[in-house]
């Protein structure tokens, strides 16, 4: 195993009101754990998330963001979650060339009777997370010239 | 930046939730209470042992009246339980119900930490998060709409039939669409039906009358739903009603079947008897009408023949009739598909189709059917001899989630019983097996049914066959007796599977056409499993009967009725709201390049082609905000979950703590 690099990752999670946020709430009516690095936002779909709230989230210092959705075919929106899926291979492209590693970002399908793999999903980013260095983007991270 | 800055003038309260000990167990209730009176626009907060409790709800409307709090954040619970309790206890004391938010902290929080210290710094981060929102929430008024009346059932088998009859009698217009040229479904191919072995035909074709003779309902046989749009209370749906070839002046003398040269197996006979290509599909038949099957018609041009045209004296063949599309508006939509049987060639080691001695359950009704091809005697289909053994098989393609199906398809323990019983009737020196993994007779009579069987001398033997072969004139059945375990080998005469109930084979379509999702197998799927049985997560749409799951008759009929109580529940209020979280355009802003549009799955957004800009029709959006997501200049915002507040939001659950 490789050492902590960032032992307390912070990470924003864009969760859709019909499958993945229903899936966290049974993660928890079932009692599963995970880590608490997480900071969940429910949106109505996963179509509602912005690309730049992805940028937004890593300049103000995400070490990483996860965006979940419903299962493609069963948006509850039709087709919300295509946009999504589209876009977040924009993003992760763009992430790349601004030299922030795209394994920061990750999306995810997950229905609302999928408690296990969000249980899964979360706890392996947060691994993940911890085994990178802390976001370069930090606030904290930046020293004053570099800020200022 | 000209970012407004509300929240000089916003009174907000935070009200946290010691949910007994399920929220205060692992996060610290009292901290997070007093630290949160500390974040921007709050005025005030507090903590309760039961916020949702009379008691709980009591005390924040009397701290909402003393602090004269104008938005309100429970941090408590997921918002699917109580945001509907604690937005009405608000709007009580006049708050508008889009100034509550729910910041959940147990089910997103102290249920699944266990760190006291960092499930409460958490906690606190949720509900920070939530007061940014509450900042910048507008109070907002749903829009009202007019409810149509009218109701949509697709699918006429016993569940559509059921549903139409009780939303006529409670007053309503049904349009009951059915794709096939007649109404019963598969239940006017049964010849009883378990357990009270009452006829089928009986017991159904009172019902399918009451179709053809109610004035408030509009049958449309050989019709198909082809698209639905607008919403809940408002629908619009197409329907495509192919042609019948013969109009409503048939008077079924039948010339026409006498005369066609065509022959053909009947599908209502599970194929053992014959049909013309124009037919009566059965003599009960609603709308009791011929029609032409133009597959296998030699062909609807005069030229290649035209013998029932010619030979008919109502002058009611009409090669000219053409598809139509037929438009309606209703203000609900049940459907009720019902189920088709699986495809049990897949099955090669029990050779369907190969032996024509193996037959499957329907084959079987249609034996004992008095109306049916034998006249009612079971006779073998190879020789039309009377068979001396005969055996059954049960979960042919049910519970084998290796290669078919996982699930119990419910009914074929009970019928199976059924027809091994009238057999015995019939036949009482017939040896009769029926294999099986498990007998499952749950219901009222059902397995008191099984035992009749079993008296009157049917062989139940624990084990499923494991090859079913031809060998001469029998058939020879391969298997084990997992209870002595023997092994068996059965010369039988005849073999009758219960193949495994799937979803009807439109299925996936209508789910593509209505938006309502399917489960793992391609059934329909309801709002909840227990709770919300007959709902579906699409407003005003409902599902009932086969389409869901496997069932039997009791069950499709009160699922019938249920869809029926639903519609009617929501069809009956004078009005219905409209969510107001929906998009909104900033005229100002937008350019007008349309990105937005191809985005919007439900056609709410036009284009205003004098000022060239987007326009958002309140009524027909949903809110998921895919649109706002795309816009390049920013023009268009989601009410209440706007980019300003998400980038709040995001901010705010990134700062570093203070402490």
């Amino acid at each position: 195993m490789s050492e902590l690099l960032n032992p307390e990752p912070k990470v924003i999670a864009f969760l859709c009101k019909w499958c993945s946020s229903n899936a966290a709430d049974l993660a928890g009516v079932s009692r599963m754990k995970y880590p608490a690095n997480v900071i969940p936002i429910e949106t109505p779909c996963s179509g509602r998330v912005d690309p730049t709230y992805i940028f937004d989230s890593l300049d103000d210092g995400a070490d990483g963001v996860i965006v979940a959705g419903c299962h493609p075919g069963e948006c509850h929106y039709v087709v919300g979650n295509y946009k999504t899926m589209k876009r977040m291979i924009l993003v992760k492209e763009l992430a790349k060339q601004m030299g922030i590693e795209d394994e920061r970002i990750r999306l995810e399908w997950i229905s609302a009777s999928e408690a296990k793999k969000f249980v899964t999903v979360m706890t392996e980013f947060i691994e993940k997370l911890k085994r990178l260095p802390p976001n370069p983007l930090r606030p904290e991270g930046l020293t004053q010239e570099v800020k200022h | 930046m000209s970012e407004k800055e509300p929240h000089e003038s916003k009174r907000i309260g935070v009200f946290v939730c010691h949910c007994g000990k399920n929220i205060a167990d692992t996060v610290d209730v009292e901290e997070v209470a007093k630290d949160a009176l500390s974040l921007p626009g709050v005025v005030y907060s507090n903590h309760s042992h039961y916020l949702c409790s009379e008691p709980g709800q009591k005390e924040l409307q009397d701290d909402i009246r003393f602090n004269r709090l104008d938005s309100v954040v429970c941090a408590c619970c997921s918002p699917t339980l109580h945001e509907e309790t604690f937005r009405k206890a608000c709007e009580d004391v006049g708050i508008n119900r889009y100034e509550v938010e729910i910041a959940n902290i147990r089910e997103k929080c102290s249920w699944v930490h266990t760190d006291r210290r960092k499930a409460t710094d958490k906690a606190l981060k949720i509900i920070e998060t939530k007061v940014e929102k509450a900042l910048l929430n507008e109070a907002l008024v749903p829009v009202s709409v007019e409810v149509n009346r009218n109701v949509l059932v697709v699918g006429a088998g016993i569940t559509g039939i059921q549903t139409a009859i009780d939303m006529a009698d409670a007053g309503f217009h049904v349009y009951l669409v059915e794709k096939s040229p007649t109404i019963g479904g598969h239940m006017a191919q049964l010849s009883t039906t378990f357990p009270t072995l009452d006829c089928s035909q009986c017991i159904l074709s009172p019902k399918m009358s009451e179709i053809a003779h109610k004035e408030n309902i509009e049958l449309l046989t050989n019709t198909e739903l082809i698209s639905v749009s607008g919403f809940v209370g408002n629908f619009h749906v197409e329907l495509k009603k192919n042609p019948r070839y013969v109009t409503t002046d048939c008077n079924l003398c039948g010339d026409c079947d006498d005369i066609c040269p065509v022959i053909i197996p009947n599908e209502f006979e599970g194929g053992l008897g014959p049909r013309k290509a124009i037919y009566l599909p059965f003599p009960q038949a609603v709308p009791s009408l011929f029609t032409l099957d133009t597959e296998n018609c030699l062909g609807i041009h005069p030229l290649v023949c035209s013998k029932c045209r010619d030979v008919c004296e109502q002058k009611a063949i009409n090669y000219d009739m053409e598809e139509e599309i037929v438009e309606k508006n209703v203000g609900a939509i049940i459907i009720a598909t019902g189920y088709d049987l699986y495809d049990i060639s897949k099955i090669p080691e029990y050779e369907f189709g190969a032996d024509i001695d193996v037959i499957d359950g329907i084959q079987f009704e249609r034996l004992l059917n008095g109306a049916g091809p034998t006249g009612g005697e079971v006779l073998r289909p190879s020789d039309h001899k009377k068979p001396e053994t005969v055996v059954f098989v049960q979960c042919v393609g049910s519970r084998d989630p290796e290669h078919h199906m996982a699930y119990c398809s419910k009914i074929c323990c009970t019928y199976t019983g059924k027809h091994a019983l009238l057999l015995k009737d019939q036949e009482p020196d017939a040896e009769v097996y029926v294999f099986y993994i498990d007998i499952r007779a749950a219901g009222r009579g059902y397995e008191e049914f099984i035992q009749r069987a079993q008296e009157k001398g049917v062989i139940y033997v624990r084990g499923k066959p494991s090859k079913i072969f031809r060998e001469g004139d029998k058939t020879i059945v391969w298997a084990a007796n997992t209870l002595t375990g023997e092994r068996l080998e059965v010369e039988a005469d005849m073999v009758v599977l219960a193949p495994a109930m799937i979803p009807s084979f439109d299925t996936k379509v209508l789910s593509s056409i209505t938006k309502c999702s399917l489960d793992e197998y391609g059934f329909f799927k309801e709002a909840h499993v227990k709770l919300r049985p007959v709902e579906s997560l699409v407003q005003g749409l409902f599902v009932a009967g086969a389409a869901l799951s496997p069932k039997d008759i009791p069950e499709s009929i009160a699922q019938g009725s249920a869809a029926a109580a639903k519609a009617i529940g929501l069809l009956s209020k004078p009005q219905l709201f409209h969510d107001p979280l929906v998009a909104t355009v900033n005229s100002e802003i937008c350019s007008g390049c349309k990105v937005c549009q191809s985005l919007c799955p439900y056609g709410a957004i036009s284009f205003d082609e004098e000022r060239k800009i987007s326009l958002v029709k309140e009524i027909l959006c949903q809110g998921c905000g895919t649109c706002v997501s795309a816009c390049p200049s920013r023009a268009l915002s989601l009410r209440n979950l706007t980019n300003q507040q998400i980038e709040k939001m995001i901010q705010t659950a990134l700062k570093a703590e203070a402490r």
